[in-house]
């Protein structure tokens, strides 16, 4: 049998190297015309261009103190109104775009860093090490998130720092095993034994052909993950935990806003429908991107 | 069964211990004195002491962790710095609120989940499954303590139908209840969301088998079909979600009980981080992780009883 699919060479080629283009123009088209992706990359799209050119569009900076204004009513020149130092709600929120997409990426950035060797080795090497490594993230996936991010807070003290570390924790498990699960699938596929069969080094089909072909259903993950990442950050921010107070961020300017919810709503408004925005946004398009690419990477979130 | 019990318990324990290991060497991993790191710069020398006593801090760094393992394993969780009460007793003084919280937070999502699963299925391919497809995701999506707040704002703040503090009165158990509603709700949205999605997809793989063609052809009703064979089959599906779910509903209160100012864990241990209280920190995660588990043994347990097949896999 495996004779016979080498001599039609079909099954021993990479799988992911032939008509990447038009797969990606059909598997855009398919992402963008579903009523998820649709909402879904258009919320993005907005997030993602608010949070590059926040500086610019942003009307007023995001700390300057004004105590005169403070707490004062959406008008032409505070279209959001101010918070209880007289800053502009609408600069705070867009420059907590920034901050929210900034700290997410950079976190998931190092997660996939370290999760992709990480899995790589759990699947491609000996076994012992394969056990070890799994007992390790299921210890981790199994301490309760929150609760451990707050450990980390106590130690290490808040700051952007402490968060991407909680988020790098929690996320390198879950994605560490994707690879290895992929990778275990591939090692014992005919186009790897024939590279083996070829004495490839293992630097060589680990990079040149595990890594290309694990790195989709990585990417599909993250992008569900991002909206767990936000609210992790917006969360521990809102508690006082995350980043520093005057810095702008949604979890900071909710946080503000509850402290003064009995006198007016709309710090809270302003804090809030952009976090729900986001999270739905990354959400829809997440969900469509991996209906679109991957439909069995079975993983639903939980809230 | 009872080897696939004991596999999971066994591994279960293999996990706790991890944590436990993990929770102690956060600590010392951390550059500086160690009672400082736990403690928090403004810690008086006195409490320092009696931190130091407490975890044997003097001795070799592997006796200390054999004695903190061993202490574990009496039930010692060690003392809280600030008020020198066992940590154990003041956890479980908390437990119920969260409980409680926990469990009436499951009553919205397996009733509110399984009506928009089951309304879904019923109009299968239309729009009301199409909305409540967009719905559940989105519920599933928006982080608990923005509902939470925002539940907060508009029917306590603004309508003031529902208290917006604290968890009744004692012996007041209508005040309770409404105290009970909003945070409740704030926690169990996402779980809506959730349960709404699985009843619908196990409902419509129910409505695809050979048994319901029989129904059919037996002249049951499609209503009937519904109610009484599909659904059936999506509550067992439920459950077992519903068992792991109850872990993370634990832990989920963090914020529902600080917006509401609830008494319970997630409170508890907000305020010893923010007293920078690590004894009580790790206490509070290693009970949680606990109960996280046990929840998940439960669930596997479930899942394997339902479903055979399961039991081989591990």
């Amino acid at each position: 049998m495996v004779v016979m699919e080498i001599n039609t060479g079909t099954s021993i080629r990479n799988p992911v190297e032939p008509g990447f283009l038009r797969r990606a123009g059909r598997v855009a088209s398919q992402v963008f015309f579903t009523p998820l992706g649709g909402i879904g990359c258009t919320l993005v799209l907005l997030i993602l261009v608010i949070a590059l050119f926040a500086p610019a569009l942003a009307p007023y900076s995001p700390t300057a103190i004004n105590v005169k204004e403070r707490l004062a009513d959406p008008s032409l020149h505070h279209l959001l109104g101010t918070d209880q130092l007289g800053r502009d709600l609408l600069s705070r929120v867009m420059v907590g775009t920034q901050t929210a997409m900034m700290v997410a990426m950079s976190a998931l950035s190092i997660a996939l860093l370290a999760a992709l060797p990480l899995g790589l080795i759990a699947g491609y090497g000996p076994r012992w090490l394969d056990a070890c490594l799994i007992l390790v993230f299921d210890s981790l996936s199994s301490l309760p998130m929150i609760m451990l991010g707050l450990a980390i807070v106590v130690l290490l003290g808040p700051g952007i720092p402490t968060v991407i570390l909680v988020i790098v924790i929690y996320s390198v498990p879950s994605y560490a095993r994707l690879v290895r699960t992929q990778t275990l699938s591939l090692k014992s596929r005919d186009f790897i034994k024939a590279e083996q069969a070829m004495n490839a080094s293992t630097p060589r089909i680990l990079f040149g052909h595990l890594l290309p072909n694990v790195i989709g259903p990585l990417l599909i993950l993250a992008c569900l993950d991002i909206s767990t990442v936000i609210t992790l950050e917006a969360g521990l921010s809102f508690l006082g935990l995350g980043v520093k107070p005057q810095v702008p961020s949604w979890g900071n300017i909710l946080s503000d806003g509850f402290s003064v919810i009995r006198s007016t709503a709309l710090p809270v408004i302003a804090g809030g429908v952009p976090l729900i925005l986001a999270t739905i946004g990354f959400t829809f398009f997440g969900e469509a991107l991996r209906d679109a690419l991957d439909p069995k990477l079975a993983r639903e979130r939980k809230p | 069964m009872t080897i696939f019990v004991i596999r999971r318990v066994g591994l279960a324990a293999i996990i706790l211990l991890i944590v436990a290991i993990l929770l102690f060497s956060m600590m010392h991993l951390i550059p500086g004195d160690p009672t400082v790191v736990a403690l928090g710069p403004r810690s008086t020398p006195e409490m320092r002491e009696a931190f130091r006593e407490m975890m044997g801090l003097d001795q070799p760094i592997l006796k200390q962790l054999a004695l903190y393992l061993g202490r574990l394993a009496e039930g010692n969780l060690g003392e809280d710095v600030w008020s020198r009460r066992p940590v154990l007793t003041i956890i479980f003084e908390v437990l119920p609120y969260t409980v409680t919280l926990a469990l009436a937070s499951f009553l919205w999502a397996v009733t509110l989940g399984i009506f928009l699963g089951c309304l879904a299925v019923v109009h299968h391919g239309r729009w009301p499954d199409w909305l409540i497809g967009l719905l559940s995701v989105g519920f599933v999506a928006v982080p608990s303590f923005v509902v939470a707040l925002y539940s907060l704002l508009i029917f306590a703040v603004s309508l003031n139908w529902l208290p917006a503090i604290g968890a009744g009165a004692p012996g007041d158990i209508v005040g309770q209840l409404k105290a009970l509603v909003l945070p409740s709700f704030a926690i169990g949205l996402g779980w809506v969301g959730y349960v709404a999605r699985l009843v619908r997809a196990a409902m419509i793989e129910a409505m695809g088998e050979n048994y319901t063609r029989t129904l059919r052809s037996f002249g049951v009703s499609e209503r009937r079909i519904i109610y009484r064979y599909a659904l059936r089959q999506a509550l067992l599906a439920v459950l077992s979600v519903i068992a792991i779910g109850f872990g993370g509903l634990l832990t989920g209160s963090v914020f529902a009980e600080i917006v509401f100012s609830r008494p319970g864990l997630g409170k508890m241990t907000y305020d010893a981080v923010m007293s920078r209280n690590y004894p009580l920190v790790m206490g509070t995660v290693l009970v949680t992780s606990a109960l996280y588990v046990t929840c998940m043994i439960i669930a596997d347990v479930i899942t394997a009883w339902i479903d055979p097949r399961v039991r081989s896999a591990l």
